[in-house]
């Protein structure tokens, strides 16, 4: 553990990253007690430029909503987007990546060929069609990203598991008796955690961005505010108020950015050979 | 590096002064030297586990002469070469010294005048023939480049330069293998290439890093012929980087044994085989394996197991629309084993060696045959009555670095086989203990990760955890071969050892006949899928009847010299 | 070479009716009548039109049946109906085709020629300021939303600084032909080709970089080193060349986000291709169409899949020979 901080901390970018990730964070958590009332509530004139007023430091929007509010209480949900996609695709991709690679012969053919298909569907768009057919909400949302995340998991998975399968620590559990089970719990799935840990930390990031997309086309849950929705709501008045479509997408900018940054510190920390080539 | 058994003679070795032979320092007939490496000292970085990769190593090349640089993994011969090259990894650099080549010293010299120098004056050749070439270039354009590199001849007489190279370096088929991606040509004819680049413009100095070490043993000895040869007709100067004493025997002229950074001995091939006086190199020519150390008999008792016309049959590729190739892997091998007795099986790649010893204990599933075990067909055995049939027979896997699973604790790795059958979890874990000190290795050890111990000490937990279920039978395939030489010995001591103690029937899967003679009862030798001979060790090694047998053993390195070698 | 290309387009061909089959499904599985789904908003009105297309789609016989008719019409290139824009879907998607294909074959050409070449450079100076630049330049841009991006260049470029024009395909009702047009269309394109491109300049220079670098180390690197090449020669030579390998492998994985990017930026701009027509599809909740376009996109991924997979071939002797 000690180890870990000591290569991680090495990459600077990671620290970075980090912290304007932590910063994220507490935003998401503290947004309720700051801004108490809700985000979509009109409380001045609207178009009003940021850092003209010091009760609304971000100005207002075409409503005369407060845009600091707004960017405060959308971190929350672009964060549990991204998290809780990011879930439901590695609970997708891990097992059919794990059993395609471990098992192989057909069953592997099988679930390569599905998961072939979904790669080569355009995703975003595959995810636009989801959303719009079941109707936008937050679970569609989280669904859709997860439907068209899923197959890089699989993918990575089964090929680190198909190495492993050969490699002879697993070939020794092999003949010493021990079940599949075991051995895909034991042997195999502990070596396969870092790269699942990078590839996640990758992944909360892309999450944000669809999910962003998704709400610029409208396709956002008409009950949440997001940062996706405020860009797309300022898009048709980008002349006249520049700065509604400017600071969240600079949030998302920051938050994807720190995501890819501590991805890439994961990956010098736990994947100590490889880094150190890498650099 | 916690190690504790490996490094115990190492560590009185270190003390003992280095030895310069007489022959080493004796210059006269020899001409000028065309490289002086001169007290060379290369820094590794901070946190290494020792100040100096090369620490004041001093040596010359005279012209037509070959020095062998002899050492172990992490001795610094490598290291020198690379620097006599200017390949140096950017992690290390030059503390000290000289690298004169001719009367300029390479170390001052700019780096641009150093492309002028390399693969014109000094060249290189590389373990790795398989790495060593671009796969997405025709072998006669890695050829032709190095002409181009230095400016020389049209591209039209580069072309007929490689070709002519390729004539040379014995290549059958010079035009087609010129037209061939690497891919498509064999190991032994890669580094032929490889040779036919570094002559090509006919350097003083060529430097070979293990060339031959990645080689099937007859290919070697074509290998080191050819480089002899060559060495002969151009008046080259050779650095030959080895760790195998039985090549050194084969072509050296002088030799240089070196041990963690430093030269411990140096004189003519005569004086460090004959009369080597150095503890490190006494116990390094004593490692060599030598055959007719086996007992010579066949046991009469009835065989433990039996082995009847096993096939085994790899398909590759192949789907709904194309046929899939099929490679005859093991065609109707039989033979038995006899209880308390150790088999070898001795073939080069592709012998099928190790899919005999595979197909054995079911990681694959043989084609046809039977396989006898106590009179009971473990080759077609399925589930749970496999799964009781295996622990009879436990395997000792090749690579130390991966036969252990890194995020599991020692203990654990020994101890999983008996808890896989029902085992209590802790009486397994205390038999583990006791098994790491059957082993050689500390039993405290246990709470340890893989990752803190040492080539050869892993071997030893490899070898505990094939002995936790309490096999009858160990088949060992390739157990030793990627262990340095010393430690190698220390590993099949202890295998005969615990042979003897618990009366374990082993098949000895070996590229090495003379490993394979000196440890084994009988020995088979196998070549494509087949079994071509069937004999006691003193049988095979001393009148093999079979001619694949004889070219096997007459292409053993250094096996001229070797009654000469004393330790 | 062409047996394979055909074993390609007949795999192409079952991916995509296993997307129709998708699409069958996806349109039974979304909540409400399968009918006023197909019809869209325009069918809430209008009994009429469902109880046709009720007709049409045999949408009261068992669920096989439907199937079949379903695929078997898209099969023979019949994607329905836009109720709401009262044209067939294809002819709709026809229309607009062509300038979806060269805004995402203008943008894919940009990111691949300058994210190869931005890596190629940056790993040649691994650690120097210009690595360091490249490198940061090149995650920024990958952690962008690419919207908020096309919007940034509008601001920037077309409101803010009038060099560009921001808006659409040409310039309506200047009536423009030959050249003149074309410079008109280049002169649109340059924003959201440039806007759509950078993101995936960004992915393409960092796979680049890390790839060179790794090639690198292998041995005939050094191999090469030791002949005496130049350190220029062996970089393109030889470490270029296999550090391609999986950057075009990359690019056909990357083929779909590129397609789908286009979406956004078409919305952005204004740009009358498919992905516009998705759009509008959407705000009208005209599903026909919009499945319809979900087809389209994805034959197009096929397409530039295909395109790699023939580049892949064409540069690795490997499989060329093996097969």
């Amino acid at each position: 553990m000690k180890d870990f901080w000591k290569r991680f901390s090495q990459n600077r970018g990671a620290v970075v990253g980090l912290v304007i990730l932590l910063l994220v964070v507490v935003l998401s958590i503290v947004a309720p007690f700051i801004y108490t009332k809700s985000p979509w509530a009109m409380v001045q004139r609207p178009f009003i430029p940021p850092f003209t007023m010091d009760a609304f430091v971000l100005g207002t929007d075409p409503m005369g909503r407060d845009l600091a509010a707004g960017l405060a209480h959308g971190a929350r949900v672009s964060l549990l987007v991204g998290l809780v996609s990011t879930v439901v695709s590695l609970l997708i991709g891990i097992p059919i990546g794990a059993i395609a690679g471990y098992f192989g012969g057909w069953v592997d053919d099988l679930l390569m060929r599905f998961t072939e298909f979904f790669q080569s569907v355009p995703s975003f768009a595959l995810a636009v069609v989801l959303v719009a057919i079941f109707q936008p909400s937050i679970y569609s949302i989280v669904i859709s990203i997860a439907v068209v995340s899923w197959p890089p998991v699989a993918r990575l998975l089964r090929g680190e598991v198909m190495s492993l399968r050969s490699r002879e620590f697993v070939e020794a559990a092999v003949l010493s008796g021990q079940t599949h089970s075991t051995i895909i719990w034991r042997q195999i799935l502990p070596n396969t955690l870092s790269p699942i840990i990078v590839l996640a930390s990758m992944m909360v990031a892309a999450a944000i961005l669809i999910e962003s997309s998704l709400s610029f086309l409208g396709l956002g849950d008409r009950n949440i505010m997001s940062w996706g929705y405020i860009i797309g709501a300022g898009r048709t008045v980008i002349r006249q108020a520049w700065w509604v479509s400017f600071f969240p997408g600079l949030a998302i900018l920051l938050t994807v950015l720190a995501l890819n940054l501590v991805g890439e510190g994961l990956n010098d920390a736990l994947n100590p050979r490889l880094a150190r080539k890498g650099r | 590096m916690a190690d504790t058994i490996d490094t115990n003679a190492v560590t009185s070795d270190e003390t003992a002064a280095a030895v310069i032979h007489p022959g080493a320092l004796k210059e006269e007939g020899r001409g000028e030297p065309v490289v002086h490496i001169d007290r060379l000292s290369i820094a590794l970085p901070d946190g290494a586990d020792r100040p100096y990769a090369v620490d004041r190593v001093s040596f010359k090349l005279f012209p037509g002469e070959m020095l062998c640089v002899v050492g172990e993994s992490g001795s610094g011969k490598s290291m020198s070469a690379n620097a006599l090259m200017g390949l140096l990894p950017d992690t290390v650099r030059v503390a000290q010294g000289r690298i004169l080549l001719g009367a300029t010293d390479l170390i001052t010299m700019p780096a641009d005048a150093l492309y002028a120098i390399r693969g014109r004056r000094v060249a290189m050749i590389f373990q790795e023939p398989m790495s060593a070439l671009n796969p997405l270039m025709k072998v006669s354009a890695q050829i032709e480049e190095v002409f181009e590199a230095h400016g020389l001849l049209t591209p039209k007489e580069r072309r007929q330069k490689a070709l002519s190279l390729l004539t040379e370096v014995g290549l059958p088929d010079p035009p087609r293998a010129a037209d061939s991606y690497p891919f498509q040509l064999s190991g032994g004819q890669r580094q032929r290439v490889m040779i036919a680049m570094a002559l090509a413009l006919e350097p003083e100095v060529l430097i070979a890093d293990e060339p031959t070490t990645a080689l099937d043993v007859t290919t070697q000895a074509q290998i080191l012929k050819l480089i002899a040869r060559l060495q002969k007709e151009r008046n080259m100067a050779v650095m030959f980087i080895t760790h195998d004493f039985g090549v050194v025997a084969e072509i050296a002229d002088y030799v240089t044994v070196m041990q963690l950074g430093r030269i411990v001995e140096q004189g003519t091939a005569e004086e460090v085989l004959f009369s080597p006086q150095h503890p490190y190199t006494k116990k390094l020519i004593a490692a060599i394996p030598r055959p007719g150390e086996g007992l010579a008999r066949v046991d009469a008792r009835e065989p433990l197991l039996a082995v009847e016309k096993l096939s085994k049959i790899y398909r590759m590729g192949g789907g709904l629309f194309s046929k899939a190739r099929e490679v005859h892997a093991v065609k109707d091998v039989s033979f038995t084993l006899g209880r308390g007795e150790t088999l070898g099986i001795v073939g080069e790649s592709g012998s099928g060696k190790s899919s005999v010893g595979r197909c054995l204990v079911r990681l694959q599933d043989p084609e046809s045959g039977r396989v006898l075990l106590g009179g009971q067909d473990m080759a077609h055995l399925k589930g749970e009555e496999l799964r009781a049939m295996r622990r009879r027979m436990q395997m000792i896997f090749q690579d130390p670095y991966s036969s252990l699973n890194p995020r599991e604790k020692v203990g654990r790795i020994i101890a999983s086989g008996p808890i896989a059958y029902g085992e209590n979890e802790k009486k397994a874990l205390a038999r583990a203990a006791e098994l790491m000190e059957m082993v050689g290795l500390d039993p405290k050890g246990t709470n340890r990760f893989p990752h803190e111990f040492s080539g050869g000490q892993r071997q030893r937990i490899g070898i505990a955890r094939a002995l936790a279920l309490e096999p009858e039978i160990i088949i060992a395939d390739e157990a030793v071969s990627a262990l340095d030489v010393s430690i190698q010995a220390q590993v099949l001591e202890l295998l005969g050892q615990l042979k003897k103690d618990l009366n374990l029937s082993v098949v000895f899967i070996t590229h090495d006949l003379r490993v394979a003679a000196k440890i084994c009862d009988r020995v088979m030798v196998m070549q494509k899928g087949e079994v071509v001979e069937l004999g006691t060790g003193s049988e095979i090694f001393d009148t093999p009847r079979h001619p694949y047998t004889k070219s096997l053993i007459e292409a053993i390195p250094g096996r001229a010299k070797e009654a000469l070698m004393t330790a | 070479m062409l047996r394979f290309i055909s074993g390609r387009l007949l795999k192409a061909v079952v991916i995509l009716i296993c997307i129709t089959v998708l699409n069958f499904f996806l349109i039974h599985a979304a909540p409400g009548d399968p009918a006023a789904v197909m019809a869209g908003e325009a069918g809430d009105a209008d009994p009429a039109f469902l109880q046709q297309l009720r007709e049409r789609f045999g949408l009261d016989k068992p669920l096989y049946v439907q199937l079949w008719i379903y695929v078997s019409s898209v099969v023979q290139l019949d994607l329905g109906y836009s109720y709401r824009q009262q044209l067939p879907v294809l002819q709709l998607i026809g229309e607009r085709l062509p300038a979806t294909l060269l805004l995402s074959l203008s943008a894919f050409v940009i990111s691949l020629g300058l994210g190869v070449a931005a890596g190629a450079f940056a790993s040649a100076r691994q650690g120097k300021w210009a690595d360091t630049i490249i490198s940061l330049v090149a995650l920024i841009f990958y952690a962008t939303p690419l919207f908020w991006l096309a919007l940034m260049g509008v601001l920037l470029f077309s409101v803010q600084l009038g060099w560009l024009p921001g808006f659409g395909y040409e310039t309506v009702g200047a009536n423009y032909t030959g050249l003149a047009r074309a410079l008109d269309i280049f002169l649109h394109l340059i924003l959201p080709a440039m806007t759509l491109g950078l993101f995936f300049m960004a992915v393409y220079a960092r796979m680049t970089r890390a790839s060179m670098l790794e090639v690198g180390r292998l041995d005939f690197v050094k191999t090469a080193k030791a002949k005496g090449l130049r350190p220029g020669v062996i970089q393109h030579r030889h470490v270029l060349r296999n550090a391609l390998l999986p950057v075009v492998t990359l690019a056909g994985l990357q083929a779909g986000q590129l397609v789908g990017g286009a979406v956004l930026i078409e919305t952005v701009f204004a740009w009358p291709g498919i992905g516009r027509l998705m759009f509008d599809a959407l705000s009208q909740r005209d599903y026909n169409l919009l499945l319809g376009v979900f087809v389209v996109s994805a034959a197009m991924v096929l397409l530039f899949n295909l395109i790699t997979d023939v580049l892949y071939r064409l540069v690795d002797p490997r499989i060329k020979v093996a097969s």
